[in-house]
């Protein structure tokens, strides 16, 4: 029969992978059931109808069309910036880094009431667009302007980290054999860096279309012209919850994408 | 012809070098690590711009200090080896031989034509839409010489186009490449650390010390009356320098 110091640490060790196994159960639980209720909570027939209707139809449109639009515009301008900074040392790029880095990390409110500011009717930069009768808050630009702004840092960093990976080599090669810095970028640079530029876009792409807090603030929620899904979702939470849950199913299913997407393409890099 | 008066301010020091190529003429560039011997070949090829000189290819003025002109490196029409060879490893070995010739704007059928007998001649036509990250050191080397020679360049510069292989294979293709290089009837310049490469397949031997021309000679005068003279040269192992770092 077991018994003394033996039997205690049996216990002990019993009690351990217990409470570990408990923790773990918790955890995991914590992470998954407010989606598993939030899918449950409805029926798919509920969900189809709920997806077809007019103000949830164009939620979904408008998002769709507003965060590709960003993620173009981000890829537009943020490639140059990102080459720039993984191919130049110039004096002030580590300052320049963290100033573009800023949004990831600042309060999306904050955010918002600083392009209000800038893009306001009484803005530095509003107020000369409202002298040609051109308003830019609460129109599907601000909305834009909003995931460019929140979305765009997360490309940005990603893509530099790209370029600094690619080996100069390459670059100068091309250059010898007769293509010039265009088109050696486009022929070598982007093929070698492909891999993270497009995590990067995918990346981006998932900030916008999440995007809540600064679109709020500088679009308003208005239907059909600047409610985009998260907006929508708080929109209906009052009236319609159904329409809700479907719009957060509909995210949901967008985000599981976006990560097998990241993991399918870090698989084939590594 | 390769004439060449240059310097630049480098960390360490000034480089400061005239050098005079002809064309079919091998010149055997031999230096030790942080000699300033890649440098060289990245100015000629103006991947780097000199602070004063003059480079004059075929009488075509490349770089001018005075004049303050320097032909960017697309518009050199120089074949460059490169160490480790650059070759582009999202493309196969005929689309890194025929990289060259498409910005040169010939039609597709005439590269399928040239990158083939190109391969044919370097031995390695069989590898023609092999991807080049599953060649051997061997074959990556044929296809990097390949690259810049479809080319018709108007000078050759190697970077220790030998480092990278096995001594058997080393063997092989150093007698190889010096019957290439006096082939393309180019003048050419070969950067290596090794006597032995410096003898085999110069014709004309500098060697670089801190930026400067320490001797010039005939490749059978380096064991006579070159710095290096009491080095050994007959087996792989004497290389007269340690190459485990590139300049």
């Amino acid at each position: 029969m077991a018994s003394g110091p033996f039997s205690s640490i049996r216990w002990g060790k019993n009690l351990f992978i217990l409470i570990s196994g408990l923790i773990i159960l918790i955890t995991i639980l914590f992470y998954t059931l407010p989606l598993i209720s939030l899918i449950l909570r409805i029926t798919p027939a509920e969900f189809i109808t709920a997806i077809c209707e007019p103000n949830v139809r164009s939620a979904i449109t408008l998002s769709l069309v507003t965060a590709t639009t960003a993620t173009i515009i981000v890829v537009l301008l943020g490639t140059p910036l990102a080459y720039m900074n993984a191919r130049i040392d110039y004096p002030g790029r580590k300052f320049i880094e963290t100033l573009i880095d800023v949004p990831i990390v600042l309060p999306p409110s904050v955010a918002g009431l600083a392009l209000l500011v800038l893009f306001g009717r009484r803005g530095l930069i509003g107020s000369y667009f409202s002298e040609f009768g051109i308003t830019i808050i609460f129109t599907s630009i601000a909305v834009i302007i909003a995931q460019i702004f929140v979305a765009g840092p997360l490309y940005i960093r990603q893509a530099k980290s790209a370029f600094a990976m690619v080996d100069q080599v390459y670059e100068s090669a091309a250059r010898t054999l007769g293509a010039g810095r265009l088109l050696t970028f486009i022929k070598v640079t982007v093929p070698l860096a492909r891999t993270g530029l497009i995590s990067g876009i995918i990346l981006s792409f998932a900030r916008a279309i999440g995007e809540f807090g600064a679109t709020i603030m500088v679009a308003g929620n208005l239907p059909g012209k600047t409610q985009t899904m998260p907006l929508a979702i708080y929109g209906f939470m009052q009236s319609d919850l159904t329409a809700s849950i479907a719009l957060s199913i509909v995210l949901i299913a967008i985000s599981f994408i976006i990560l097998i997407l990241i993991r399918i393409i870090s698989g084939r890099a590594a | 012809m390769l004439e060449v008066k240059m310097s630049k301010k480098l960390r360490d020091f000034d480089l400061d070098v005239e050098i005079n190529v002809r064309p079919g003429e091998v010149l055997a560039l031999l230096g030790e690590n942080g000699s300033g011997k890649s440098t060289v070949l990245n100015l000629l090829a103006g991947l780097l711009t000199p602070d004063e000189g003059e480079i004059t290819l075929n009488g075509r003025i490349l770089f001018s200090g005075a004049d303050n002109r320097s032909v960017p490196p697309e518009e050199r029409n120089i074949g460059y080896v490169f160490q480790n060879y650059a070759l582009f490893p999202h493309m196969s070995a005929f689309e890194n031989v025929a990289f060259g010739l498409k910005r040169r704007k010939i039609g597709a059928g005439e590269i399928q034509v040239l990158v083939s007998r190109m391969l044919e001649e370097l031995g390695i036509g069989h590898l023609v839409s092999e991807k080049v990250t599953d060649l051997s050191g061997g074959q990556r080397q044929r296809v990097a010489l390949a690259r810049a020679l479809v080319i018709q360049p108007d000078l050759l510069l190697l970077d220790e186009p030998l480092t990278a292989l096995d001594r058997k294979t080393k063997e092989k293709i150093r007698q190889e490449l010096r019957e290439e290089l006096v082939k393309s009837n180019k003048p050419s310049i070969i950067v290596t650390h090794s006597i032995r490469d410096a003898r085999m397949i110069g014709d004309l031997v500098i060697i670089l010390e801190r930026g400067k021309v320490i001797w010039t000679g005939q490749p059978d005068e380096l064991m006579i009356d070159s710095p290096m003279r009491h080095e050994p040269d007959n087996t792989e192992e004497h290389v007269c320098f340690s190459v485990d770092d590139e300049e």
